[in-house]
């Protein structure tokens, strides 16, 4: 019996491709004859445009046409609000090309096509606009006041939105309680940042009608859907292929930017294909942004640092126009009471315009912000009520036999109440403060303090709601030559592992080699139910419906090998991509000989297909070669929709120091400690950690877009808008630890976003901690740079 | 983020490259391409004729020879980095060089290339700044070399003449027993730095401060010559609190202003402490410290 590779540190599948250079990104597709777009943009935040003149590109040697919005016809309308919501009262969204007036810098108001992107860019410097330019308002704050400069002159005090969410009697939970706490926090405006920008390729094929689309999305089904939509095309006649994709990190979730509409229409225009590569700095000012949001939160607690109530108000900041609806919103705003049980919540947010580049979902969607809020605040509980920062925690989690713990009327992305699923938070911190060694390290920090070095301690506990719905599809075949299994899903992967994951998952259940299953995923014409990668969704959704569909076919092969062997199916066994029977040290069957036996064949096209054949012994049976109701081949389908999220949720610490003569932050010691159900892989579960703790660190020390206040980007560029690199990130320690979730067959939690969730509250506290002595002001916002943390440091040697 | 269109030239000897650059007014210098490629692409270049220097063997050169380390204009950083008669002649410029940027980018970009650049925030301008090197330039009517303190005149402006090429650098050697230290802070390793400090030390028969070098990077529109703090400190006995009160003192020499992520007060106190802790390294690096 081969041994279980569900939970297996594998290799992964897919690395022998990435690493050796081999991937194929879109601009690696070949298209002969190919033409170059390039976008003109806004480089004014809000204006009319008063003359709009494109003859001089149009006229620049190698330019095939300038598109403006009155070259676009039908489709010179507005783009879609992807997921409604009753409480967006004013959902504004883009054209395509701006019509007269621009709202943001960077919107696209021209397309130029030329023989080649050096000829296009010569070309869009020609373009000729004037602008009447209007007043802006940039900072969130100021621009949800009365009075502000309008976005859209017919959205009232720029709010898009506003939901208010109530969960028990808030009011007289504040009424009983002993102590309020409240405290306002500050995330910023961040970009994913992928390694890959944006990038879109178009063929529309002659003899064939059909209109074939090469683009870096993480949602090929929807953005199939809204081509076919816009150029009113039969679905079957418009293929989207999400290639390999460098890097998607939410942002790629959204659809249709303008390039997946300009694209496809010039190919069909010229009859030739057409390449759309955005470059860095237009990724800057076009692929959406996330994370500015600021959250005036209040804690009602006992004495005993019970919390009894929790009441949050945030504005969240979603720049011009808002067609992803309220998720990254909504999603904060469940997750708003961690893993505590707080049974009073009211939680109100407003969406408010902004002049700036549209916000949708980047890792951890509203959830850093969120939980920046929360433990901000328990800290602050904490602080004021005396009480020990571990303990105030342990004192309110959810307990083990509260699960499932719903929170009624806390409606979360799905569209179902907050239900957390299962856990064990106190197992989890019990861990950290076991692996952190809490109080050695409280006497290290007094003795590092005696020689004037500032030690600190931070944690952040979090919780996740995963693996949304509405549901996935996973197929799996078992390839007749040559007994490889063929498994898709309605999915994309930018390289989290899915072609692993997923082989995993497929090789328990047909005894074949991990790397003898073939993932394909992310091309309409190969599979084309689902949904898309988002939501740390891919393993908890896709991966149970791969499970199932496997669970199909593999009894589908036991019968016939059962057949084939003229045994009992409970006798059979499969392993090493063959069937036999249990103990009988007989060879069996491969899985490519039961794939084509289960093929009625007229044709005996290779040796094996010899016996699938009519005159063949084998396939001689009394009834039709298919028997009424049976399929050929050995292939099946299934399906997931998950009841409601799975909760993951995990807690992060670290041991900081903050050197006084550069504010430089070193981290001695980062330990995560996480809980996403069992773990398919490990090793991969942990690369995801990493990389979200990475990007996490960014929001923590440096990434903040720079709006000034005529709404100009002013550090659209690696120079200026800092990313960490590898040597800013410390070695993770990471401690797994496994609750299954009940919700699904494997009992898996997504995991591709916690890494990024907690890591600037861990970072805050810790320097916060470290820097207790010197009394600075308790730290609100990130991200934190050694300037501002001399600030504070200055400003309380001022105060004393 | 590509080019306009450039003609290229490929020069295969000084006298060709200088010819070419006569030639064309509005032509550039590509040396290893790490800042002027980045500008081109970012279209605040657009020169009608780019001139690769690649081809000038006689350019690239790296000599230690009389008390001075020479350094054709072409030499590659990370070559330069890498030469052990370098780094036994005058160990600052190792030291120095391991701070600029990354090594993948020190492959390909020249000394000379950050010279011609005059990033004040650059390392090696103000290596040259402190120890009072000097700059060969080459042009028609032939060279003349250039007192490092007078060659960086601004921000991205240097002495040259517009037909001129930078063909050499000229650092003087170190003294058996001299100190040296460069250290800087950056928000990112490898990254421009908030500031950056390089000192060399040398203490009299008497245990007093002999000679001492200080220089800076990114606290002004050149390489920062620290000439206050260097007259304060000579002749002075060593102690913490002496190299405490020369990083004071150093606080004056920044004007650059406060930027978005860094305040002038901020770089004040960095530079501060840079002077003090390079100080007290060079001390310990002199001769029977
Ligand atoms: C990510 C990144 C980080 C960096 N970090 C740092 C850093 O921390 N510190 C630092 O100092 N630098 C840094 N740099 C810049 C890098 O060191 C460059 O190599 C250097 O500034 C220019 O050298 P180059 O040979 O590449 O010159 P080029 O880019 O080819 O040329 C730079 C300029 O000098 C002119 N020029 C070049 N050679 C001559 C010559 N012989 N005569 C006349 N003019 C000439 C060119 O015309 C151009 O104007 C960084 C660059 C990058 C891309």
């Amino acid at each position: 019996m081969s041994t279980r590779q569900f939970g297996a540190r594998v290799q992964r599948n897919e690395d022998d491709r990435l690493i050796r250079g081999k991937g194929r990104y879109v601009d690696d597709i070949p298209l002969e004859g190919a033409l170059h777009g390039v976008f003109a943009r806004s480089n004014v935040a809000h204006a009319k445009i008063t003359r709009l003149d494109v003859s001089r590109a149009a006229a620049l040697p190698g330019v095939l046409k300038v598109y403006t919005h009155e070259d676009l016809g039908s489709l010179d309308m507005k783009m879609p609000l992807l997921i409604p919501h009753p409480c967006i009262t004013h959902g504004r969204t883009q054209y395509p090309l701006a019509r007269d007036e621009v709202f943001y810098v960077g919107q696209a108001i021209a397309f130029v096509v030329a023989v080649d992107r050096y000829v296009a860019e010569d070309a869009a410097l020609l373009i000729d606009v004037e602008y009447e330019t209007l007043p802006v308002e940039i900072d969130l704050r100021r621009a949800a006041e009365p009075g502000a400069p309008l976005v859209h002159a017919d959205v009232p005090g720029n709010i898009a939105a506003n939901l208010v969410q109530e969960s028990g009697d808030v009011a007289s939970a504040f009424a009983k309680a002993d102590h309020i706490t409240s405290i306002t926090v500050h995330c910023e405006r961040s970009t994913a940042a992928p390694m890959e920008c944006l990038a879109t390729a178009a063929r529309w094929d002659e003899v064939s009608g059909e209109l074939t689309v090469w683009d870096g999305t993480q949602a090929p089904i929807g953005l199939r859907g809204a081509l076919a939509s816009l150029f009113d095309l039969d679905e079957h006649a418009v293929r989207v292929i999400a290639p390999d994709v460098g890097g998607g990190f939410g942002p790629k979730i959204h659809f249709p930017y303008a390039n997946e509409v300009l694209v496809p229409l010039a190919a069909r225009e010229f009859g030739r294909p057409v390449k759309w590569i955005e470059d860095r700095s237009e990724n800057f000012v076009h692929m959406t942004h996330e994370r500015l949001q600021i959250h005036d939160i209040e804690l009602a607690a006992t004495r005993d640092g019970i919390v009894l109530g929790l009441r949050d108000r945030f504005l969240h900041d979603t720049g011009a126009f808002i067609p992803y609806g309220i998720a990254v919103a909504q999603v904060a705003s469940c997750q708003i009471a961690g893993p505590y049980r707080i049974p009073n919540i009211l939680v109100e947010f407003s969406c408010v315009y902004t002049p700036t580049v549209p916000v949708t979902p980047y890792r951890g969607c509203g959830r850093p912000q969120a939980n920046f809020a929360i433990e901000r605040a328990m800290d602050q509980l904490a602080d004021e009520l005396g009480l020990d920062r571990f303990e105030i925690r342990r004192r309110n989690f959810i307990q083990p036999e509260e699960f499932p713990y719903t929170r009624p009327n806390l409606i979360f992305a799905d569209g179902l109440p907050v239900t957390h699923d299962s856990g064990e938070y106190e197992q989890a911190l019990r861990a950290l403060m076991d692996a952190l060694d809490v109080d050695a390290f409280k006497a290290d920090q007094q003795a590092a303090l005696e020689q004037g070095r500032y030690l600190g301690l931070g944690l952040s506990f979090y919780v996740e709601g995963t693996g949304l719905g509405p549901y996935e599809g996973g197929h799996v075949r078992v390839h007749p030559i040559t007994g490889k299994v063929f498994v898709n899903t309605g999915l994309t992967t930018q390289g989290q592992g899915h072609a692993t994951v997923f082989a995993q998952i497929v090789s328990d259940q047909l005894g074949v080699a991990v790397e003898d299953v073939i993932v394909v995923e992310g091309d309409t014409g190969v599979y084309d139910w689902g949904v898309g990668t988002f939501a740390s969704r891919a393993a908890v959704v896709s991966g149970s419906a791969v499970h199932k569909a496997a669970v199909l076919a593999r009894k589908q092969l036991i019968d016939a090998a059962a057949n084939m062997l003229e045994a009992n199916p409970d006798d059979i066994e499969l392993s090493d991509g063959r069937a036999f029977v249990a103990g009988s040290g007989v060879d069996g069957v491969t899985l490519a000989e039961i794939a084509t036996a289960s093929n009625p064949l007229r044709y005996a096209f290779n040796k094996a297909a010899e016996r699938a054949t009519q005159f063949a012994p084998a396939a001689r049976s009394d009834g039709p070669p298919l028997a009424e109701g049976a399929h050929p081949g050995i292939e099946a389908t299934d399906y997931y929709a998950p009841p409601h999220a799975t909760w993951a949720y995990g807690v992060h610490g670290a041991i900081v120091e903050v050197d006084p003569m550069t504010y430089g932050i070193k981290i001695h010691r980062y330990v995560c400690v996480h809980d996403c159900g069992n773990m398919i892989n490990p090793m991969i579960v942990e690369g995801q950690i990493a990389g979200g703790v990475a990007q996490g660190m960014g929001g923590a020390f440096y990434e903040k877009l720079e709006y000034d206040e005529d709404g100009a980007l002013r550090n659209a560029s690696f120079m200026d808008f800092l990313i960490p690199y590898a040597t800013e990130i410390p070695h993770v320690e990471m401690i797994h630890q496994e609750t299954p979730s009940p919700l699904n067959p494997l009992g898996i939690k997504g995991v591709g976003e916690a890494g990024t969730i907690p890591v600037a509250q861990v970072i805050a506290s810790a320097i916060e901690d470290a820097l207790r002595p010197l009394e600075i002001a308790p730290i609100r916002k990130v991200p934190l740079s050694p300037s501002l943390l001399h600030s504070y440091v200055t400003e309380a040697g001022l105060r004393k | 983020m590509k080019p306009s269109a450039f003609r290229y030239a490929l020069p295969s000897t000084l006298r060709d490259a200088i010819d070419i650059r006569a030639r064309f007014e509005d032509s550039v210098i590509l040396a290893g391409g790490q800042s002027l490629i980045p500008t081109m692409n970012f279209r605040l270049a657009n020169p009608e004729v780019v001139i690769d220097l690649r081809k000038l063997d006689e350019l690239n050169y790296v000599r230690v020879a009389d008390g001075v380390v020479r350094i054709g204009a072409m030499a590659r950083q990370r070559v330069v980095e890498q030469n052990d008669e370098v780094a036994a002649a005058n160990p600052l410029i190792r030291e120095t060089l391991l701070n600029v940027a990354h090594p993948v980018i020190r492959n390909r970009g020249t000394v000379g290339g950050s010279l011609a650049h005059a990033d004040p925030s650059a390392e090696l301008p103000t290596l040259l700044t402190t120890m009072r090197g000097a700059i060969t330039v080459c042009g028609p009517s032939g060279r003349r070399t250039i007192a490092a303190e007078d060659f960086f005149e601004f921000i991205f402006t240097t002495a040259m003449e517009p037909d001129e090429l930078l063909v050499e650098a000229a650092i003087p050697a170190l003294e058996p027993g001299e100190g040296w230290a460069f250290a800087e802070f950056a928000r990112r390793h490898g990254d421009y730095s908030v500031a950056g400090v390089a000192v060399t030390l040398k203490l009299g028969a008497d245990r007093r401060i002999d000679r001492v070098r200080l220089g800076a990077c990114g606290i002004a529109t050149t390489p920062a010559l620290l000439t206050e703090c260097e007259r304060f400190l000579t002749g002075k006995s060593p102690s913490p609190e002496l190299f405490a009160e020369a990083g004071t003192l150093a606080r004056d020499a920044v004007t650059v202003s406060d930027d978005s992520a860094t305040s002038k007060v901020y770089r004040q106190h960095v530079l501060a402490g840079l002077v003090a802790r390079n100080l007290t390294t060079a001390m310990t690096r002199t001769d029977g410290a």
